[in-house]
């Protein structure tokens, strides 16, 4: 019981709007293959393979692992399929931490996928169905409102969101895998594109992309042995999912409920009192600009009403004291299903040193976080890059 | 592994079209009574874990609406498989497992009713070279039925005879079942092919219906529940997807899965398989190493009740109710993923003792 769990091998894509140079098997094994390297073993060394994506309907193929065994090397191997929401590859993670945790399976393979050039995702996120309220507009027209009334709450400025869109897209520029290089990106160019859905501009909102990450999920053996041999490993310092229903009676839809209680239940697990001085790096899921405020809020990294200063101040930044989706986050590249899992596995990437130009020098404690649904469902885990 | 049982159980009466009803109305009644046959407080669960199928309900995020079935405020810790609910049990197992939880709900069911089911199916199938030929589920089934007489593993008499005991069984033993009589097997044999060697009565019908049940560990599931239904092994393993590298007539990953999960560590008395064909109960009896004194299917099976994402769930369920009233004292539950039996679950399960 209560193995420790260590990330040994992360794998990306490249994110783009359309990968049509693979096939689906292809987008998958890309990631993988590059996970296996750097941990360092083959198909043949992993004892299960969970996999989460969005919804099926994104593709046009039902419960697409099936189809994806053989490709995956999976014959013979449990292949388990987690589907919760946008927040689905975090909770991906999280379930394959279990396997490890609890002494089932000792190597696991965790995929995150979407290849959403196969259907207009923010349509197929938006179909009427009788007797249920009707979402029109897809996510960004559902959350405009809650980003308003945060808006009206905190006073922020209205630039905020084009200082975060600014930010993290600029970060995109030093990490490789980004769906987004927009080299000639400026202040001016986010705050003229054309408004969506009021207060969200087009390019404060996220793409749509195809892409897949993989990583490799380790007991505390293997862990120490990729240490031993100069691989340094992230060790998983706490995990926690919570939901809340769509529609509650005394629901706060700009700051839910759930998301305080799974923050504060993976702080606790880490034993982190103070977020803002002990954490060292934040991967968050941030598809619309202003959610950066609302979550550093959210997540316990600023009081409430003040998290936007934290983005004018810079703290947010790259050279700031606490940096946000240096990755460039989902901002810059959103294949629904992995974007959760992107959010976890950079955060393993910065404990490792192994994040590249988008590397915080010295980060030894980092957050990944992911949220889904009517901003209902979380998934979050705390890696660091020293032993629990 | 830390001793953990079934501790409570609930299902859906099972129908071919609960017109009336959306998931979650039909699913609430369900978590409702569960809770309260397990005497643990609403609010008290550690982990709650569902399984549904967006394909089956025409909506991507469908399990979202479905979540007001539970009291999920305060928020919960929750998550949820696109898999058959015997796979939210044993994600709810793994959870129980680390330790960060004690307790657990689980829940799955599935409307099939809207639709046509073995087209809705059919894209299950590899996208690139099978999907296109919409082969439905019952087609597969007739592929691997006919692949089953070929190697002389069975008989459409013999299959005749599973469905006709199948569903006389549901009709001795199962208020929830769908399907509670049958003809005579000569008169099964007299009806024509669906797609052949299969006939209407070889196949599980279209089934609405849900099913939840409450997981406990060690001293708590003993407080509980006066006779636990331990989860002494459960393992699962997917065999390839594409019908031309298989032999049909085995399921290898059953057999693994069973050996796993200690199937043959002690004698078996019972076992519940999802068999959604007649032709596939031979194969499962098979791979699972059960003899001829092993009692299949006493609930009558998928043949008489097969809610999808449910029927899997199901088993385990019909295996822990023979448990908790002390009917059984070990038996066997088997769940199913996939085309021709793709992703197979065994769990065994036991009284106390």
């Amino acid at each position: 019981m209560a193995e420790r769990t260590a990330v040994v091998g992360i794998g990306q894509t490249k994110y783009s709007a359309v990968r049509g140079d693979v096939s689906l098997p292809g987008l998958l094994r890309e990631a993988t293959f590059r996970a296996l390297d750097d941990a360092q073993m083959t198909l043949a060394d992993i004892d299960a393979i969970v996999i989460g994506k969005a919804p099926d309907f994104f593709e046009g193929i039902m419960v697409p692992e099936y189809s994806l065994v053989e490709a995956l090397g999976a014959v013979g191997k449990p292949v388990f399929r987690v589907h919760t929401a946008g927040s689905v590859s975090g909770s991906t993670a999280i379930v394959a931490t279990g396997l490890i945790e609890s002494g089932v399976h000792e190597r696991v393979l965790t995929i995150g996928w979407e290849m959403q050039s196969c259907s207009e995702a923010m349509w197929a996120l938006s179909v009427t169905m009788p007797f249920q309220q009707q979402l029109v507009a897809g996510a960004g027209g559902y959350f405009a409102p809650y980003i308003r009334q945060y808006i009206a709450r905190s006073g922020a400025p209205d630039d905020t969101g084009v200082l975060v869109a600014l930010k993290d897209r600029q970060n995109a520029l030093k990490n490789p895998y980004a769906h987004l290089h927009e080299h000639d990106i400026s202040y001016e160019s986010v705050k003229e594109s054309l408004m969506l859905w009021d207060p969200i501009r087009y390019s404060e909102t996220c793409p749509s992309s195809d892409g897949a990450i993989a990583m490799v999920l380790t007991n505390e053996v293997g862990g120490d042995a990729a240490a031993a041999e100069g691989r340094a490993p992230a060790w998983v310092h706490g995990t926690s999912f919570r939901s809340e229903p769509a529609m509650a009676a005394g629901r706060d839809q700009v700051s839910p409920q759930a998301g305080r209680d799974c923050a504060a239940d993976v702080f606790r697990q880490a034993g982190i009192t103070n977020p803002r001085e002990q954490v060292d790096v934040v991967e968050m899921y941030v598809p619309f600009s202003w959610y950066e405020p609302m979550w550093l809020e959210n997540l316990g990294f600023a009081e409430e009403g003040t998290g936007w200063q934290l983005t004018h101040d810079g703290v947010t930044a790259m050279d700031g004291d606490l940096p946000v989706n240096c990755s460039g986050g989902v901002l810059s590249t959103n294949p629904i299903g992995a974007s959760g899992m992107i959010r976890f596995g950079e955060a393993a990437l910065q404990v490792r040193g192994m994040a590249g130009e988008h590397q915080i020098d010295g980060a030894r404690t980092a957050v990944g976080h992911a949220y889904g649904g009517a901003a209902q469902f979380y998934a979050m885990w705390v890696v660091g890059a020293g032993k629990p | 592994m830390r001793d953990v049982a079934i501790i409570a159980t609930a299902q859906t009466k099972h129908v071919r079209a609960a017109t009336a009803l959306n998931e979650v109305e039909m699913i609430q009644p369900v978590i409702q009574d569960v809770i309260e046959r397990s005497g643990v407080d609403r609010h008290g669960f550690d982990f709650t874990c569902s399984g549904s199928s967006d394909y089956l309900a025409g909506q991507p995020f469908s399990f979202v609406m479905t979540l007001d079935a539970v009291a999920a405020w305060p928020p919960i810790s929750e998550s949820h498989v696109e898999m058959d609910g015997a796979w939210a049990l044993y994600e709810a197992w793994v959870k129980i497992q680390t330790g960060h939880a004690d307790t657990a709900l689980v829940y799955s069911y599935g409307k099939s009713s809207p639709g046509d089911l073995p087209r809705v199916l059919s894209r299950m199938l590899d996208p690139y070279y099978e999907a296109p030929l919409w082969l439905t589920s019952i087609d597969v089934g007739a592929l691997q039925a006919r692949a089953m007489i070929d190697a002389g593993l069975t008989s459409e008499a013999a299959m005749a005879d599973i469905a006709h005991r199948s569903r006389t069984a549901a009709g001795v033993n199962n208020p929830h079942a769908q399907l509670t009589s049958s003809a005579e097997p000569s008169a099964l044999l007299a009806e024509e092919y669906l797609a052949d060697p299969l006939r209407r009565h070889d196949c599980a019908p279209v089934t609405d219906g849900g099913v939840a049940v409450v997981l406990a560990a060690g001293d708590r599931a003993r407080e509980l529940c006066d006779r636990p239904a331990w989860i002494r092994g459960i393992d699962h393993r997917a065999d390839g997807h594409h019908l031309n590298f298989r032999d049909l007539t085995t399921s290898p990953s059953t057999t693994l899965a069973a050996s796993r999960a200690g199937v043959a560590d002690r004698p078996v008395e019972i076992a519940e398989l999802h068999a959604c064909f007649t032709h596939q109960e031979p194969i499962l009896r098979t791979a699972l190493g059960l003899g001829d004194d092993v009692e299949v299917n006493p609930s009558g099976g998928p043949l008489a009740a097969n809610p999808m994402m449910a029927a899997g769930l199901l088993r385990l369920v019909e295996v822990a109710d023979r448990i908790h009233t002390g009917e059984v004292s070990r038996g066997v539950a088997h769940a199913t993923g996939g085309h021709a039996l793709q992703h197979n679950l065994v769990a065994v399960l036991e009284g106390e003792g």
